[in-house]
């Protein structure tokens, strides 16, 4: 009888980076139905508009290089690139803003650099700070949180759509009466202008700990986020760095003088924190490979974001800081290699240190 | 009883593989009988092939030594049922890439007559530790765990170490496999004694007896002997259900908490290791005078009708063994001789059993896991390998054929277990790519020497010739001096002379 040949292992592997991509979308989904219930359906037409242009720039990137576009396309990554920009935008977003962000994101930071696996900077973090240098007046239309005794602007959904394709508010409403300054935004002018924290987080905006309504997306990102550190999909090193960098110095910084400085509780459930610590930062191409290294990675990505927020001119710095540790990464990388076992580096006792050959 | 112990070292990453093993552990070992035909392989260990000294035609008998040992790391093959030589030619064998090797062909004549053996039986414990190992040369023992490595030269070269650890290897991580599962349930007596006959040949008094905890029924069964032998040196140890903690190095750091170092030997941190197939080969060779012609394999999977473990006579094709357990099913469409992690696939179930055949598995066509994608550096690998490389830097590097990163990463440390492909979501084939790129690096290594080799011959002759002209040159010197020494008369007589032999030449 005759059998076909093969090569060891002959177990199929069980895992696929399109399952992985799914479970992350999947973990996503709590937080963007929080994020429609408290900031309208603004974040549905963004996901959309960045999900069509990365497809679409997946597409044409991957025809122009001469592989199959389907390939590319149903690995899944460029939905979430586009899902990361969406949670990063305001509700309210021209769509050319949306698309110039994914396109950029998709084209210029993935591809150019040779598509998934082989860039250096996170795409979603490349595309938003494009947008967010080149565009900073539109995206600034954050609405106030859904709330009952919050000034918060009912836009229906046509009239969101209506924002979203042509940049027009309906009659008798203008951008400066609907946006509202972010919780971060708010921290930081009023810190500038020498109020004390707790003066600040006096304001109605201000949550139990963030801001409301975002500290609840936070809330569901951490849920996600959890549920993928228990598939395994994502690793412990990379969110727990992250944390420990930006709470121990907000820790250290809050104990030395209350008044001027935010709380720790403030730094980890304003802004993208969550967000980035879960879904942002462990892009695994992006990211440091050894576990070490992981745990370097994210708690270099914590403190910038502190220094960012406290000492820089943006309210939030979690795309530059991780922007600067993507840059960080081969160093990172190099100087973090595990012990190979068997290998003379002063732990074991060894004949020789050489291999054989 | 002993209980088995279970103070341990600790083994990186590795991974729960589904056991598949209650198929086949179902009934006893069955004995597969005398085939027609026994085709032997002149090369059944690691070493250099043994000579053959039978001639085609002649008759031979069980047990009698039909090819001898020779060069390095040698072992001898004996004929295992009574017999025809009817030739000695290639014959497809089960090699990682196909192709045939030497072997003997024997035609059985069903009388497994076996030779007389005139030697009286000695008490292992009187004979010196050298005797005995030359006795494990004779027997044709060889590591029965798929490593093959000839015993006698593997306990010879420990004796030039300070040994103070036997580990008797019943851990059998791969799935499907459970060939030493059943020999230690049907056979512990024998394992044990092995491991007494081992102990005393390296002069130690300590042996772990290690098994993996997926064979209770196996650990019942030793504890059972060694509460009746009484053998207080030998300590039953049960380690956790983890692939590949049955790799020789691995078992190593999971029992004592040593590092065998890059490139090195379990003896060079004190250990040895034996699988227990071996120590009850030892046993019956050296109490029963037997030497090694049978063993116990694994026959099983969805492509056999009845899974079974069954004791065959070395050399006996695949083919009949597979019948003894039923023949194949409508899904046999891969052989796969050895596990499924590391065994290598045969495109023909002519090929013979060899001493290193421990399973027959015969499956349905492996589900293709769809298209390799790139590496997204999930780093996926790096957590489950045993050695703790970084697979994912590996891999770029060899793709980038960057020899000396893939050195110093430690692509030479990389056992091929096979954990990074099962785990990897782009689906790339790791273990094939590294096991190319470590026959590079070898190439290369080769390469280098030969260089190196031709360098040193050319400077050789270069020195040669810059003394053979210094030596004339002296010569000439010297010859000056002397005739400067004998005065101008002289001279003049040299140059006369010099002038009439050049005139004779013209």
């Amino acid at each position: 009888m005759e059998f076909k040949r093969r090569e060891a292992p002959f177990l199929a592997p069980q895992v696929s980076v399109s399952s992985l991509m799914l479970q992350v979308l999947a973990a996503m989904v709590p937080a963007a139905m929080a994020h429609v219930w408290y900031f309208g359906p603004g974040f549905i037409f963004n996901l959309l508009v960045a999900a069509l242009f990365a497809a679409a720039g997946e597409a044409l990137m991957l025809s122009l290089r001469s592989r199959k576009p389907e390939s590319g396309l149903t690995d899944y990554s460029a939905l979430v690139t586009a899902a990361l920009l969406a949670f990063a935008l305001p509700s309210l977003t021209p769509w050319w803003v949306t698309a110039t962000g994914a396109l950029f994101a998709v084209v210029v930071a993935k591809h150019l650099y040779g598509g998934l696996g082989f860039n250096i900077f996170n795409p979603a973090m490349a595309g938003y700070v494009v947008i967010l240098v080149a565009f900073p007046m539109h995206l600034n239309l954050w609405v106030a949180p859904s709330m009952g005794d919050l000034d918060y602007q009912h836009l229906s959904i046509l009239q969101t759509l209506a924002f979203t394709l042509t940049g027009s508010l309906p009659e008798g409403l203008t951008v400066d009466a609907i946006s509202r300054a972010t919780p971060l935004d708010v921290m930081k002018s009023g810190l500038n202008n020498a109020r004390t924290v707790s003066e600040i987080r006096s304001i109605p905006i201000m949550g139990d700990f963030g801001g409301r309504g975002w500290e609840w997306i936070g809330n569901f990102l951490a849920f996600g986020g959890l549920w993928l550190l228990i598939k395994k999909i994502i690793r412990w090193q990379i969110p727990v760095g992250v944390f420990i960098g930006l709470l121990l110095p907000a820790t250290i910084m809050y104990m030395l003088d209350q008044g001027s400085h935010a709380s720790p509780g403030f730094h980890l459930f304003g802004g993208a924190t969550i967000l980035c610590a879960f879904f942002i930062a462990t892009d695994p191409v992006t990211a440091a490979t050894s576990p070490k290294g992981r745990f370097v990675y994210g708690l270099g990505i914590g403190l910038l974001i502190y220094c960012i927020r406290r000492w820089g001119s943006y309210a939030d710095g979690v795309a530059f800081a991780v922007l600067l540790m993507n840059m960080a990464v081969p160093a990172i990388d190099y100087l973090t290699r595990p012990h190979i076992v068997g290998h003379n580096d002063g732990v074991n006792r060894s004949r020789s240190g050489g291999n054989d050959a | 009883m002993s209980a088995p112990t279970y103070d341990l070292g600790t083994l990186h990453g590795g991974l729960r593989l589904p056991g598949h093993k209650s198929e086949s552990t179902r009934q006893p070992i069955l004995d597969v009988p005398v085939p027609g035909q026994l085709v032997l392989p002149i090369t059944q260990h690691v070493g250099d092939p043994a000579q053959p000294i039978v001639r085609i035609g002649e008759r031979i008998l069980k047990g009698q030594l039909i090819a001898e040992p020779d060069g390095t790391l040698g072992a001898p093959v004996h004929a295992s049922s009574s017999g025809t030589v009817i030739a000695i030619e290639p014959w497809p064998v089960t090699r990682r890439n196909g192709g045939t090797a030497p072997c003997i062909v024997i035609e059985c004549d069903g009388k497994d007559e076996a030779v007389h053996n005139t030697e009286p039986p000695v008490d292992f414990r009187t004979m010196a530790p050298p005797d005995l190992l030359r006795k494990f040369l004779q027997g044709g023992i060889v590591g029965l765990g798929g490593a093959v490595f000839p015993t006698a030269q593997k306990l010879m070269q420990a004796r030039t170490c300070e040994i103070d650890h036997l580990l008797l290897n019943g851990v059998e991580c791969e799935s499907y496999i459970s060939c030493d599962d059943m020999l230690m349930r049907e056979r512990a007596g024998e394992v044990i004694s092995g491991a007494q006959i081992l102990m005393h040949a390296l002069q130690i008094d300590v042996c772990f007896l290690v098994v993996e905890s997926d064979k209770p029924e196996a650990i019942r069964r030793l504890g059972d002997v060694l509460g009746e032998v009484n053998d207080d040196r030998i300590i039953l140890k049960q380690v956790p259900t983890i692939y590949p903690s049955g790799g020789e190095d691995q078992l190593v750091q999971l029992v004592t908490n040593r590092e065998v170092p890059s490139g090195g030997l379990p003896s060079d941190v004190g250990c040895l290791v034996q699988n227990v197939g071996t120590a009850a080969a030892i046993h019956d060779w050296i109490i029963n005078n037997q030497p090694l012609i049978s063993r116990v394999t694994t026959v099983t999977g969805d492509g056999v009708v009845s899974p079974v473990n069954v004791r065959a006579r070395i050399g006996t094709p695949i083919a009949d063994i597979i019948e003894l357990a039923g023949g194949y099913t409508e899904r046999a469409q891969q052989l796969i001789i050895g596990g499924p992690m590391t065994g290598k696939s045969v495109t023909t179930d002519n090929v013979p059993l060899v001493k290193a055949t421990n399973c027959i598995l015969v499956s349905s066509e492996t589900p293709s896991p769809g298209p390799e994608l790139p590496c997204i550096r999930c780093g996926d690998c790096a957590s489950v390998c045993p050695v703790q490389l970084l697979p994912q830097q590996l891999f770029w590097y060899a793709c980038a054929d960057d020899e000396k990163k893939m050195r110093e990463f430690g692509l030479m440390d990389c056992i091929e277990c096979g954990c990074c492909d099962l785990v990897c979501p782009s689906h790339i084939p790791l273990t094939a790519d590294f096991r190319v790129a470590k026959g590079r690096i070898r190439e290369l290594a080769d390469e280098k020497a030969r260089a190196a080799r031709a360098r040193l011959r050319f400077e050789a002759r270069n020195d040669r010739l810059e003394r053979e002209k210094t030596d004339r040159e002296a010569e000439l010197a010297e010859q000056k001096a002397s005739a400067k020494k004998a005065g101008p008369s002289a001279i003049a007589e040299i140059l006369k002379r010099q002038q009439e032999k050049k005139e004779g030449d013209d």
